[in-house]
């Protein structure tokens, strides 16, 4: 062993603590990269349900048979004259039953069914007076129902919020756990290793300096341990199957972009958090050894 | 100088150690009291007495690995009981101990054990000096090995290497020669008196009283006998 490593090999190796503690650092960051990547999805589904519903409406009109289409002319011309409407167009019939495809099958009846005739609206950034606008529609077409989506899309929203918030509850989680598996490595190694402890004490050596030992074992453990861990997890987050364009919830779960920056600079949080854990409880665990 | 009859003068700038009515026991009697002594830069004691008179005990108060139950120690000038851990850490680093049962790093060589006071301090390790000092205590062969392969004597000689790397101000020794043989013992001491002539104030514990007349050939040496919980000056018939 050379003299200059020294100080890298105060602490003896040997000592199942430290060894489970890179384990434990590897399992929470396996966890905390499944956090990250429900976290950054869920912002991603609020983000595209608000981004891709915004500023946009649907005129539903329900009106007897004989009036539905003289009912559809005046929406749209009150449309055409109300401030804040960028855009409005008769849905087709065949465009409808594009919609309704995806949930009652293809070869639809529509002759059978009660068809409304909706009016896709593009709202400008400013929007229309809302309340105005519904009591002109109920005065001149009184079929007509502006829907501005609001209705679902707030739940929508409120749901990838709460999977959000509980992504964040599970990050928090693990690094509680995580630190609290530091402080009991490290008050494991600092008790296993009070013959160390004391021998340095006796040539001279400061608590800073016997605490750096120490601190130095166990944050170089969990920083490994995390690389490890983070390296599955993120094999295992690639290794996803592929739920196609047509799913809405699971499509796109992991990171793209800056999102990658999240999980590569976990070692990094881990060590830090391992550092500040393990150097509290190596200086708390000294000043009752005299 | 001794003892009881020394005073309690150990404020002046030359004393490393001293002892003002320093008693100490450990809860079922006084193993010694009312100990006044100092140790000064440059002076050689011995501190002789029967097995169990407390000899281990008043080492360790010395350096502070036990704290006085009456009476005020200080080191380097600093009151024992007022010095925090950092500042006893720092007292200690002028300190070389040579502990009886040794207390070695085993997982580390002899020789990162004999330069562990340097290390701990941050101090660059001479590895030419170290050869030498390791060549001196008869251990340059050893200097790979780890402790608990040592015989009983390399043990202490490895301890007394360690105690003395740091040219230190004050070498606390218990039995140092308990385990080598004569000339052996002889050797050591000599390195001992020649740290002493430079300076180094020296407080050794022994009762081989044939150590004892080898080192006061040399150096005027002063013999304590600790006895019946007091120290005495003795030595005079050696």
């Amino acid at each position: 062993m050379s003299l200059h490593k020294l100080s890298d090999d105060l602490v003896p190796r040997s000592g199942q603590g430290v060894w489970l503690l890179g384990l434990s650092a590897a399992a929470m960051a396996f966890l905390a990269v499944f956090a990250l990547a429900l976290s950054v999805s869920a912002a991603r589904l609020a983000q595209s349900w608000a981004s891709g519903l915004a500023q946009t409406a649907t005129v539903r009109i329900a009106a007897p048979a004989d009036q539905v289409h003289e009912q559809a002319a005046i929406v749209l011309e009150v449309l055409r004259t109300t401030p804040g409407i960028a855009e409005a167009r008769l849905i087709a019939v065949e465009e409808q039953a594009g919609l309704l495809e995806a949930w009652l099958g293809p070869d639809l009846p529509l002759d059978l069914l009660p068809m409304p005739v909706l009016i896709d609206v593009t709202e400008t950034a400013d929007g229309p007076d809302l309340q105005g606008l519904r009591l002109r529609l109920s005065a001149e077409a009184p079929g007509a129902v502006y829907d501005d989506h609001t209705r679902w899309r707030r739940p929508l929203a409120e749901a990838a919020a709460r999977l959000r918030g509980l992504a964040h509850l599970s990050l928090g989680l693990i690094a509680g756990v995580m630190g609290a598996i530091i402080v009991l490595a490290a008050s494991a190694s600092l008790s296993a290793n009070a013959q160390v402890i004391h021998v340095l004490r006796l040539v001279g050596a400061q608590d800073r300096f016997i605490a750096r030992a120490f601190v130095r074992r166990i944050t170089l453990r969990a920083a490994l341990g995390a690389v490890a861990g983070m390296a599955a997890g993120l094999g295992a987050v690639l290794a996803l199957p592929d739920p196609g364009a047509g799913s809405q919830v699971l499509t796109g779960l992991g990171f793209h972009g800056l999102d990658w920056l999240m999980p590569l600079s976990l070692p990094v949080l881990t060590a830090l958090l391992a550092w500040v854990a393990a150097r509290a409880t190596a200086f708390r665990v000294l000043r009752g050894v005299t | 100088m001794c003892a009881n009859a020394a005073g309690r003068a150990h404020s002046g700038s030359r004393s490393m150690i001293g002892f003002d009515a320093v008693g100490h026991d450990y809860g079922g009697g006084a193993l010694f009291s009312d100990v006044s002594l100092t140790l000064e830069k440059g002076s050689f004691h011995f501190l002789t007495g029967p097995s169990g008179a407390g000899k281990s005990t008043f080492l360790k108060l010395c350096y502070g690995e036990l704290r006085p139950t009456q009476g005020q120690i200080s080191l380097a000038g600093q009151d024992l009981a007022a010095m925090s851990r950092d500042a006893l850490a720092r007292a200690r680093q002028r300190i070389g101990v040579v502990h009886q049962d040794c207390r070695f790093l085993d997982h580390l060589s002899v020789e990162a054990n004999v330069a562990l006071p340097l290390s701990v301090t941050g101090r660059a390790v001479d590895e030419q000096n170290l050869s030498d000092l390791l060549a001196w205590v008869g251990l340059r062969g050893q200097a790979k090995a780890l402790p608990p392969t040592l015989s009983g004597g390399e043990r202490q000689r490895t301890a007394l290497a360690r105690a003395i790397i740091t040219q230190p101000e004050v070498l606390l020794a218990d039995e140092p020669t308990g385990n080598l043989d004569w000339e052996m013992s002889q050797r050591l001491m000599t390195l001992i008196v020649e740290l002493n002539r430079m300076g180094t104030a020296v407080l050794i514990a022994t009762h081989d009283l044939n150590l004892i007349r080898y080192v006061k050939t040399q150096v005027s040496a002063r013999v304590l006998r600790l006895s019946r919980g007091k120290v005495i000056a003795a030595g005079a018939e050696l």
